[in-house]
């Protein structure tokens, strides 16, 4: 100790740096664990609330057999829908050329998921 | 009238960086602000706090020699002896705010924001405003990467440590390899004050150098075929979950380690405003107005402290190069991860979204798109980085209430 301040040797040195790099480790891994178990409940009452859904509508009618949902029309060389998050469509649009423009590809060779604003 | 002439002429500052026996540094810093206002303007390093601090150390340094002979500046607007003082157990005034309110100039009145440890955590509350927990909740394993990109603080802060600084000053030079500026700013505040200027600069120049720091060290450690991994899309996380996140995240981390209650608590207070989705405004003014204003004052009060006679020292270069080798051991750290991640995740993640781990937010992360998308045009790792990225900050925040509770 040297003017209120702590002065370490390098066996002292060397242990703290250690658990410090232990302590953000171990907190962080705590944390992934929490995370993915509240993620799992989350997602296990997402999966529940559809299938409680299906189940209530179907018990008192039992006799007619529902028509199957005709698939909806893709556009002509569509791969499939795109999800837009918090974008606007024409935003998304082009985002979309500005992508097949880079890669060098048709638009319609490629396939969108999803869009997002990354706030 | 020649004695009049005269009068002026040794009154005036010019006059004074020859008489003044620290003028000479003072004009050095004049010289160094003007550098960093270059960089800040010019080459946009971190701009919005480089001008700030160009501008702080371009008024002290310019005020500074004034100073007359019992040790006074009369009319400036930083007075580094009052914060002397301040610092000082024998002095009447330590710790007292009084004295500075009632005797000091406007930038040591803005400092009193720093030195209370305000200024950072209201910038954390904006940043958690600003932040979308969504990649790191859909993929917690990044928590991992963001853990492991702490390596360079605590190598940093065994080689300070070496270099002969104490435990409270490596531990502020190490944090600089947390890439936090607030973090940074907040955990030197409280256990070095004196070397809160050249750890500031250097924090913030890195973490505006990062597009030049990180991509050779992350072509060095990875192979071509590492960085063309193409990454699976990330799963979609509902509202509920990010509401819950931040709230989570407060209980669990405070609880785990009390000394982060002020940084943790700040973000995930700025991420809840965002969210909740019935606090827009509150999340509005903490996203602008309010990271605007203090950004303002914490630019230019951390900038006048880098008056020449303490910033212009062997210490201050000692820790520039520590800082470098902080958040280049905090890459490869991330980056090391990232690699063991690879392989037993058989080949599925790209190992440069490890060296997003560093916050730096959201730069880190755009370096590892590119670096991705150099080795293989069709890859799209934004937002599978942002993951680690933001991950960075909650390990960085740990990080310094780890060594605050150990030194403080």
């Amino acid at each position: 100790m040297k003017d209120g301040r702590l002065v370490l040797g390098i066996g002292d040195n060397l242990l703290d740096a250690v658990l410090g790099y232990a302590v953000v480790f171990i907190g962080l891994t705590l944390l992934m664990t929490v995370i993915i178990i509240v993620g799992k409940i989350m997602t296990s009452k997402k999966k529940a609330a559809p299938a409680a859904k299906q189940a209530a509508p179907a018990a008192p009618a039992p006799a007619a057999p529902a028509q199957p949902a005709a698939p909806k029309k893709l556009a002509p060389g569509s791969a499939g829908e795109v999800k837009i998050y918090d974008t606007d469509p024409r935003d998304a649009a082009m985002i979309m050329a500005i992508v097949a423009d880079k890669l060098q590809k048709p638009l319609n060779e490629l396939r969108f998921v999803s869009i997002k604003e990354v706030k | 009238m020649l004695d009049s002439l005269g009068k002026l002429v040794t009154e005036s500052g010019f006059a004074g960086f020859f008489s003044n026996p620290d003028g000479w540094r003072n004009l050095v810093m004049i010289a160094i602000a003007c550098v960093l206002l270059y960089l800040g303007i010019k080459k946009q390093y971190e701009p919005l706090l480089m001008v700030g601090i160009a501008v702080g150390c371009l008024l002290a340094n310019v005020s500074s020699v004034f100073m007359t002979t019992d040790g006074q500046l009369p009319d400036a607007l930083y007075h580094q002896e009052l914060w002397d003082a301040f610092l000082d157990k024998a002095s009447p005034y330590y710790h007292s705010y009084g004295h500075i309110m009632a005797h000091g100039g406007l930038i040591d009145i803005l400092y009193i924001g720093v030195k209370a440890g305000i200024y950072p955590c209201l910038i954390f509350i904006g940043i958690g405003a600003m932040t979308d927990f969504g990649p790191l909740i859909s993929n917690p394993k990044s928590l991992l990467l963001g853990a492991a990109a702490q390596f360079g603080v605590f190598f940093a802060f065994f080689g300070a440590n070496l270099l002969g600084f104490d435990a409270q000053q490596s531990a502020s030079i190490g944090i600089i390899g947390g890439a936090d500026g607030p973090t940074a700013i907040l955990t030197t505040t409280k256990l070095a004050p004196e070397l809160l200027g050249p750890i500031a600069v250097a924090a913030y120049s890195y973490m505006a150098l990062i597009p030049m720091i990180q991509p050779p060290i992350m072509r060095a450690l990875t192979t071509e075929k590492e960085r063309s991994v193409k990454m699976e899309q990330l799963r979609e996380v509902s509202k509920t979950e990010k509401i819950l996140f931040p709230i989570v995240v407060t209980i669990f981390v405070v609880l785990l380690l009390p000394s982060t209650a002020p940084l943790i608590g700040c973000l995930m207070f700025g991420n809840l405003l965002k969210e909740t989705g019935v606090t827009e405004r509150l999340s509005d003014v903490a996203q602008n107005a309010l990271m605007n204003i203090v950004t303002l004052f914490l630019g230019i009060s951390v900038g006048a402290t880098m008056v020449g006679s303490r910033f212009l020292t062997l210490d201050t270069i000692k820790i520039v190069v520590l800082g470098l080798i902080a958040f280049s051991f905090s890459t490869i750290g991330g980056l090391l991860v990232g690699k063991l991640m690879y392989k037993l995740s058989g080949g599925k993640i790209n190992p440069l979204i490890g060296s997003a781990g560093v916050s730096a937010v959201p730069m880190a992360a755009r370096v590892s798109q590119r670096e991705g998308q150099k080795a293989n045009p069709s890859n799209f790792l934004l937002m599978h980085a942002m993951g680690p990225n933001v991950a960075g900050v909650i390990g960085s925040a740990i990080a310094a209430g780890f060594l605050i509770s150990m030194f403080g």
